[in-house]
């Protein structure tokens, strides 16, 4: 069989075959040869032709995707067929394993798997899935010099309106059943009024809120979940009998495609390279260090993370955290003071929020990603110099975050960077969400930008994410970081991470860096990258409202009413998909969204599954209002030229389930429009 | 003539407007009103007429804000010279000599951390420095029940509690400390340091009142603070004052709304080492029952008690006899003795339902790895089955004062008898006589800490809690006296423990009486 040219070396190509490797943390990872049905429907996308009048063959794969779809449906794991069993696994191999297997004989001879290792390969797959195609790959890179402003797109007038209605009337609702409630039903308000000389702990207005609207969709969060939060996840089903009041256990989970997890690179895996080296590190070290950092808490674990961390993120120290709130609740304290003003994007973090107002500096906040409000706000501030005394300002820093969790926005550094030079404030970079998920190496948004880490005073990032593990780091200048050791309350007091938890972090490091497992980081990036966009695209296309940049792993599709939040809810989990909503207080009030998760765990044809679902729930809950605006027009034909060709006014994208699944994977590399 | 002309003129300027006026849709119904009113009550109309050009005032003054009283206005040349004129002061300030020297003689474990453990510069000593009590750390059955978690959860939730982090074993977890301190329910944080940081602001808003001891740690502190609440502070451990303070504090509210009002106070003081008297704060029938008597609501912060005080580790609930749901909020560490990560925070189902969704530190974080959870959980359960371990401890921390507290010509245990984290301060007497100033006090102790290290045993000093930068004198407050750190372990022998106490001991005694 040829060997189709491959591009990224080290990874294993669909058609190769390879017996089970013996190598060192790599727990039995085999692949096989493949012909799997999933495999065919990628290859034939990929392969079609780009015109969109093909109807009977954007029938076809309407038709087999509809019977995948519905096979989701009946069975929790779609990918335990036994066809999907032969797809490759992830490539856990190295560049020289795979030449190798040039050599040995190859197992020709198609063998099912045993019943035992059919279960093993499905709980790995359920982890992270395997790679379809090596056409579902993309570099996640800032490819224009001007950094474009997300365009955001607005509804109807008629959504808008019947949003605002709709909070009316629960609103009213609330107060109606909160009148008669407080007369028939005292007992249940008791709390919320004094008792024998007790303040109530909770404020009836402050209450109102969650008890009349947070409460009727309370089912749509904190649900139970159990096992590995990777490509799927298991949720532990539950129901209610007093109106969400409290939840019973039915005893029955359900296996769901898990949109919801922050496990951008699907590190959530309890096999592979970093199980294995984590459980390691427990035999040898157990669980902690039972000790702060300040005392005797520092390993050489925590040492080479930070020494990896430093080098990861190109500065020249780091120092890494047991939790991410901490880090930035005990950072900005160490770092500013009376007579210091933060500068703060209005849509920054609780944790960002929470460490400026105890650092005790001034804080002055600009519109979200506002270069212009940013500029009006520095000269303003640096003019008038404090406030009443009017001396100049010790020092100022400007907090943003990499890669904005509601919005899927990424900060607009250049922008922030041109003034820095001009403004002489101090950067402060919050790569919660960006480190690992932005830029061709995984390393934030200076790398997706191609900006030199040293323009920025400080990054900061979380571990919680991207890496599977848990915590937070500091990375910025030794001088920097070697007072913030010393003078950081989080060194001092709070306890040092654990080592299950540091190995997580390096081993993480290490594969998407390529020093362990070689190819299979660069693998993760760039299916996260692809998964991003091509998701992204898909739902632009069939006419929802997203929000955010288009590499962005974050994407918030827009619900508006109320009341479409549990609906949406409740349909994808009726589909076997786990999806976050959030509304009001967490976004602007007539925006409430669903917020998917892309992860670098998912294949091509989960996303399909999504789109599908999104496809049906979108017209039954009218969720398709977006006007063009914002992407999703019809490719230009080749004579056009350039992005900028068209100028007409943007007609409402609303594709054909299947012509954006025809052309979804060729779509997405080029600049989507 | 002049006049004449004028007062046609006004006249028929009067005629127009009073046309005008009536043709306006509605001006019979005011003209009608005013008439009404002038005759009834010619002061009312006066008092009208003067709100309505007050109304009229009010909209026209320029807009102001309380911030920017006083912004001067500047003209675009002007900013950009102010722009360029500005520097800012260096991000952070240069290393001290002393914190250079900290940051440097750090000690860097090699390998696992136990009761001897290895330094990075080869040598193997003596931990009594880690709060490694019972030295669950090298448990086996500990090790392997969290690989089992480990394949079966992975490493992090990947996401925070409401957002599908929550998973089976913490709910676990958090009904085995709940039925543990029998308290109602029971919340676990992924960090022991930010719990008790977010517990208060979620309850304790502005406008409400907080009474604390002076000698609480820097998280309550920060808790405090960021709740913007009022704070009074009483004497450390003073329960007649803290009387003092209730009684004025509840004269003053008198008059005002009933606002919430706490009493924060820690189990074991982690910058002193003593132990509260929880009794006569929570229940003591002979005494005051200060919090019942006063409506106040107890925050107790067990961070350094819970999992040593009591018969099997309850905290200070257990072995003060006091019911654990008589204290409101009971917050604890999951990452010192038990060895695992995380905090908690006990208490009835409303109070903990309300963090749920409104302590930053839980809502706005990822959750507790899985294996945390678990390890957390198996520990407890070995504290419940296992009280001889706690007793063991207490026998070692006894050999170890007893090598010190009397014997030592220099330092005193500032500690009580029951805390495995002795806490050794310099005498009186020692201070007063030497004039130490507060860097002197520390650099001693330093001395102290690198000698013992140098003869085999590890110890470490308490650091002065972090104050605001640029702060002025006012807002520095309490201080605590630098210490020296001793944390016992029953993974040494009593044999072990006092020889350790030896060099301690001997270690201070070189470093005071040496020629300066
Ligand atoms: C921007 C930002 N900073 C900090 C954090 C807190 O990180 P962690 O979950 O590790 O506590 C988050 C997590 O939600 C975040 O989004």
């Amino acid at each position: 069989m040829p060997r189709p040219t491959n591009p990224f070396a080290s990874s294993a190509s669909p058609s190769s075959s390879t017996p089970p490797l013996p190598v060192k943390n790599e727990k039995g990872s085999s692949r096989r040869q493949s012909a799997s049905k999933a495999n065919k429907i990628t290859q034939f996308f990929s392969t079609s032709p780009k015109s969109k009048n093909q109807d009977s063959s954007a029938s076809a794969t309407f038709a087999l995707l509809a019977a995948a779809q519905q096979q989701a449906l009946v069975s929790p794991s779609p990918q335990i067929s036994s066809a999907s069993l032969s797809l490759p696994t992830i490539s856990l191999s190295t560049a020289t394993a795979d030449n190798s297997t040039m050599d040995t004989p190859p197992t020709t001879l198609f063998q099912p798997p045993s019943p035992a290792e059919a279960r093993r390969i499905a709980k790995q797959h359920a982890q992270f899935g395997p790679l379809g195609h090596q056409s579902h790959r993309y570099v996640s890179k800032c490819v224009d010099d001007n950094f474009p402003e997300p365009v955001m797109d607005e509804p109807p007038y008629y959504y808008l309106l019947t949003t605002y209605i709709s909070y009316l009337i629960l609103i009213i609702f609330g107060h109606v059943r909160d009148f008669f409630g407080k007369r028939f039903r005292e007992e249940n308000y008791r709390h919320l009024k004094a008792r024998n000389g007790y303040a109530p702990l909770n404020s009836d207005f402050d209450n109102f809120y969650v008890r009349r609207l947070k409460m009727r969709i309370n089912d749509c969060f904190s649900r139970p979940v159990t096992g590995v939060p990777g490509r799927y996840i298991t949720l532990i089903d539950r129901r209610s009998d007093d109106h969400n009041l409290h939840f019973q256990l039915t005893g029955t989970t359900t296996e769901t495609l898990n949109m919801s997890s922050y496990n951008y690179l699907g590190f959530a895996q309890s096999e592979g390279p970093c199980a294995d080296a984590v459980e390691e590190v427990v035999r040898k070290y157990g669980m902690s260090t039972c000790s702060p950092r300040g005392d005797v808490g520092t390993t050489d674990l925590h040492v080479e993370v930070e020494e990896l961390i430093a080098r990861f993120v190109g500065k020249p120290s780091a120092m890494v955290f047991s939790m991410g709130f901490s880090t930035n609740a005990t950072a900005f304290p160490a770092l500013m003071g009376k007579g210091c003003l933060i500068i703060s994007d209005e849509l920054n973090h609780a944790s960002i929020r929470f460490g400026a107002r105890l650092s005790g500096a001034m804080i002055e906040m600009f519109k979200h990603n506002d270069m212009n409000d940013l500029e009006r706000l520095l000269r303003e501030v640096i003019s008038q110099g404090q406030p009443r005394t009017h001396r100049p300002w010790r020092k100022i820093l400007v907090v943003v975050e990499g890669l904005y969790s509601m919005e899927g926005t990424m900060c607009n550094l250049p922008g922030i960077l041109a003034l820095k030079k001009k403004y002489k404030f101090s950067l402060f970079v919050d790569e919660a969400h960006s480190i690992g998920a932005l830029g061709p190496n995984g390393r934030g948004v200076c790398n997706y930008f191609g900006v030199d880490p040293a323009e920025v005073d400080i990054l900061m990032g979380t571990l919680t994410k991207s890496f599977g593990a848990n915590g937070g780091y500091i990375a910025g200048d030794k001088a920097v970081i070697d007072k913030l050791r010393v003078t950081n309350a989080g060194t001092v007091y709070a306890e040092s991470p654990t080592p299950p938890v540091l190995m997580q972090i390096s081993t993480a490091l290490r594969i998407i860096t390529g020093e362990v497992a070689p190819g299979q980081g660069e693998e993760r990036l760039q299916r996260l990258a692809f998964n991003s966009r091509y998701l992204r695209l898909g739902l632009k296309r069939l006419g929802f409202i997203v929000y955010g940049h288009d590499d962005s792993p974050i994407i918030p599709l827009l619900l508006y009413n109320p009341a479409k939040m549990p609906a949406f809810s409740h349909e994808m989990l009726r589909r076997k998909i786990s999806v976050v909503v959030v509304g009001y207080p967490a976004t602007p009030l007539v925006s409430s969204r669903a917020r998917f998760c892309v992860s670098a765990a998912h294949t091509k044809d989960d996303l399909d599954r999504l789109l599908v679902a999104c496809d049906e729930i979108g017209s039954v809950l009218q969720l398709k209002f977006s006007s063009g605006v914002a992407g999703g027009a019809e490719p230009l034909s080749s004579n056009d030229g350039g992005r900028n060709g068209a100028n007409i006014a943007p007609r409402p994208p609303r594709w054909s389930l299947s012509d954006v699944l025809k052309t979804g994977v060729q779509d997405v590399k080029s600049p989507l429009r | 003539m002049d006049i004449h002309d004028a007062h046609v003129y006004l006249l028929r300027f009067l005629n127009e407007l009073s046309t005008q006026f009536q043709r306006v849709p509605g001006s019979a119904i005011f003209l009608r009103y005013v008439k009404a009113s002038y005759q009834n009550d010619p002061v009312r109309s006066a008092v009208e007429l003067f709100l309505l050009l007050f109304f009229v005032r009010y909209l026209l003054a320029p807009k102001y804000s309380t911030q920017k009283q006083n912004y001067v206005q500047l003209s675009d040349e002007e900013i950009d010279e102010l722009v360029d004129d500005w520097t800012p002061e260096p991000l952070v300030a240069p290393q001290t000599a002393f914190e250079e020297a900290e940051n440097e003689k750090h000690p860097v474990i090699v390998g696992p951390t136990g009761p001897k453990s290895k330094l990075a510069n080869g040598r193997t000593v003596m931990n009594l420095a880690s709060y490694n009590f019972y030295n669950f750390l090298a448990n086996e059955m500990l090790k392997e029940k969290a690989i089992q978690t480990l394949r079966t959860y992975g490493v992090g939730p990947c996401g925070p509690p409401g957002f599908y982090g929550t998973q089976d074993v913490h709910v676990k977890t958090e009904a085995d400390i709940a039925a543990f301190l029998g308290a109602p329910a029971c919340i676990i944080y992924a960090q022991a340091f930010s719990t008790i940081s977010s517990v208060i602001p979620a309850f304790s808003k502005r406008g409400d009142i907080i009474i604390a001891d002076k000698a609480v740690n820097y998280a309550i502190r920060k808790g405090i603070q960021i709740s913007r609440s009022a704070v009074r502070w009483y004497e450390h451990n003073d329960i007649e004052d803290l009387e003092r303070v209730l009684i004025k504090t509840t004269k003053e509210q008198a008059r005002k709304p009933l606002t919430r009002r706490f009493i924060v106070t820690e189990g074991i003081f982690e910058n002193v080492g003593d132990i509260v008297d929880l009794p006569k704060i929570v229940r003591d029938k002979f005494t005051i029952e200060l919090k019942l008597r006063y409506k106040f609501r107890l925050i107790l912060d067990e961070t350094w008690s819970f999992g040593v005080l009591g018969r099997s580790g309850r905290g200070v609930t257990e072995q003060q006899n006091v019911d654990a749901a008589e204290v409101d909020f009971l917050v604890g560490s999951l990452a010192g003795p038990l060895c695992a990560g995380g905090g908690f925070c006990a208490g009835s189902d409303e109070i903990v339902e309300h963090q749920r969704i409104s302590a930053s530190a839980y809502t706005y974080s990822a959750a507790l790895p899985a294996m945390l959870a678990t390890t957390a959980s198996e520990t407890l359960g070995m504290l419940q089955s296992n009280p001889d371990i706690l007793t063991q401890l207490r026998e070692n921390t006894k050999a170890m004062r007893a090598q010190l507290d009397p014997r030592s010509d220099w330092v005193v245990c500032a500690s009580a008898v029951e805390n495995p984290i002795m806490l050794l301060v310099l005498k009186p007497e020692v201070v007063a006589s030497r004039g130490l100033s507060a860097e002197e006090h520390d650099r001693l102790l330093q001395d102290v800490v690198d000698e013992t290290l140098a003869n085999g045993v590890l110890i470490t000093r308490t650091k002065r809690m972090p104050q605001p930068l640029h702060a002025g004198p006012k807002e520095i407050g309490w201080q605590l006296q630098p210490a020296l750190k001793v944390c016992i372990t029953t993974g040494l022998s009593r044999k072990e423990i006092e020889k350790a106490g030896i060099t301690i001991r001997h270690a201070i005694t070189r470093i005071m009486t040496r020629k300066r």
